[in-house]
């Protein structure tokens, strides 16, 4: 695994030409880019990495939701990126707190995140701007909790 | 949800008719929702989690080896595909290396469960659409890969046969000779699938312009494996991001531009000639000795003889056993090939002996969420030859 400074590798370089406020971080960790992004940027940011012709990153292979508590902003929530063309993955970062758990939906950027945020809505109760169709997905259309929230017990309720 | 609206055929509303989530033709708990006008498929809403079990949830339960035993019971068609990716993401977050018999090994035996996943999907997608006869066939060929799977793990399916490192076990005396038989019997079992199939009148009239998708919309909606690469992709994660020394192996990869079942049919059958290549150059390629695990005090347990007789051995062995070994804190997201397109395992360490979180990126997930575009616009009939052809599993659907 090189060690190589993020400010180099060129998705970084080109967002901060774009805009130098839509990085907050830029971390390497066992060869893979993670960009943290402030949440008003996330949308913007994306659109901007999918439809740029150096970096084309037209794949969404994923969206994770992931549950920090006690520690805030408490949601994390990882776009995983691919640029079949360039052969590069990217993690694009979002952090929300427990108390305005909105982030905008990337639907109009890449269609298929459509289910993908619906789990995330499902199982972590974050809620996306501008979706479709935001419904449960996994659980019953009338449960009642967030499943994969640390505060939600891993034997459940009936 | 019936819409009061003037349909193509003059009736004065469409139709919801549920299929599912008991049907034989769902290939598992699906449920699809279906607006019809006449046989036409006006829209199409598929909904699952009919066998969501919480297995992400039960992963932070559980410690990193333990985690194993789960991964088999997501894409239960293809079981060593789940333990590889999942251990493939834990050796990255530990910075492990992995011996290369041990590599050599998976490789071989991951190209075998893509075999078996194939056939599974064949038989069934064959025998939906009336073909029955090729599904016993399958079944058949499916069988002596099972046999294989149960002599080296001692599991026909749920085989958890990859370890974080390495191997679980030692493979034993006459494993390659039971391959060998396999993949000489095997090329003329396939001519025999193609032979029924391929040419067939009624075959091509169920799948040829049937379930469409454009190389766009594939891209768009994050379809992956062969859907994508029957729609003029030619993405193939062993080929782009090469991982256990699959760039030490020669293979091509089949694409296909129609984009239709029957383009998908041939990308399918195609892969299964190029796994028995892979496999061909595996077998002369493993060393006969060697380790089958890595050597890693404290997170690779040492071995029982060692245990037995050494302090140090026994100590590692009751801390791995007892609390388990913890990564360092940070994340990793590991893909691979699985036989349905790219398996991806999230895998987040707080420094902990249990990960803090396990996501799976489930192929079928993805894909199945492109069905409405494969099915809207056509007959009912085309809804099963599209589900099928999308080759879902819905233990990793819904997890």
């Amino acid at each position: 695994m090189e060690i190589q400074d993020p400010e180099h590798i060129p998705v970084v370089r080109k967002l901060r030409e774009w805009d130098p406020q839509a990085i907050a971080e830029a971390q390497l960790f066992r060869g893979e880019l993670t960009l943290v992004l402030p949440r008003e940027d996330l949308r913007r940011a994306g659109e901007f990495v999918r439809s740029d012709p150096e970096l084309q990153f037209t794949f969404l292979s994923d969206v994770t939701g992931m549950d920090r508590f006690p520690v805030e902003p408490r949601f994390e929530i990882n776009y995983h990126l691919l640029s079949m063309s360039r052969r590069e993955r990217l993690r694009l970062k979002v952090r929300v707190f427990g108390s305005d758990p909105v982030v905008e939906s990337v639907t109009s950027v890449w269609p298929t995140a459509n289910w993908h945020e619906r789990e995330v809505f499902d199982l972590f109760g974050v809620r996306f701007e501008g979706h479709p169709d935001l419904r449960r997905i996994l659980m019953p259309e009338d449960w009642e909790g967030h499943p994969l929230r640390k505060d939600y017990s891993v034997e459940g309720y009936r | 949800m019936t819409a009061t609206v003037q349909t193509p055929t003059g009736a004065a509303q469409t139709m919801v008719l549920n299929m599912g989530p008991q049907h034989p033709s769902t290939h598992g708990v699906l449920r699809v929702v279906l607006e019809l006008d006449g046989e036409t498929v006006v829209h199409a809403r598929p909904e699952i989690g009919y066998l969501h079990t919480g297995i992400e949830k039960s992963c932070e339960a559980k410690t990193y080896s333990q985690a194993i035993t789960l991964t088999d019971r997501l894409d239960y068609l293809a079981p060593l595909s789940n333990n590889l990716c999942y251990c493939l993401a834990v050796e990255k977050l530990l910075g492990l290396e992995v011996p290369k018999r041990a590599q050599y090994i998976r490789v071989l035996l991951t190209e075998l469960t893509r075999i078996g996943s194939h056939l599974v999907w064949l038989g069934t997608h064959a025998i939906d659409l009336g073909a029955m006869s090729v599904f016993l066939y399958c079944f058949r060929e499916r069988e002596e890969i099972l046999k294989i799977l149960e002599m080296v793990s001692g599991q026909r399916m749920m085989t958890s046969y990859f370890r974080i490192g390495g191997l679980a076990l030692e493979p034993p005396p006459g494993w390659l000779e039971a391959i060998e038989s396999f993949v000489k019997m095997f090329p003329s079992r396939i001519q025999e699938y193609e032979d029924l199939l391929t040419r067939n009148r009624i075959w091509l009239a169920r799948t040829q312009g049937v379930g469409v998708l454009s190389a766009e919309d594939a891209i768009a909606w994050g379809v992956s494996g062969p859907s994508l690469r029957g729609s003029g992709v030619a993405y193939d994660v062993r080929k782009f991001f090469p991982y256990s020394s699959y760039d030490e192996f020669e293979f091509d990869v089949p694409t296909r531009t129609e984009g239709d079942c029957y383009a998908r049919y041939l990308c399918r059958v195609a892969e299964l000639r190029e796994s028995l290549k892979i496999i061909r150059q595996a077998m002369p390629k493993i060393p006969r000795e060697g380790p089958i695990r890595s050597e890693a005090p404290g997170i690779v347990p040492p071995e029982r003889e060692k245990m037995k007789t050494e302090m140090e051995a026994l100590i590692y062995h009751f801390k791995i056993f007892t609390e388990g070994f913890s990564p360092p804190p940070g994340e990793v997201y590991q893909t691979i090939e699985s036989p349905r397109g790219e398996l991806g395992f999230f895998v987040a360490s707080d420094g902990s002996p249990k990960p803090w979180r396990v996501k799976v990126r489930a192929p079928s997930f993805v894909n199945l969420q492109a069905l409405p575009k494969l099915v809207e616009g056509r007959l009912i009939a085309d809804v099963v030859a599209c589900i099928g052809t999308t080759d879902i599993v819905l233990g990793e659907t819904d997890r």
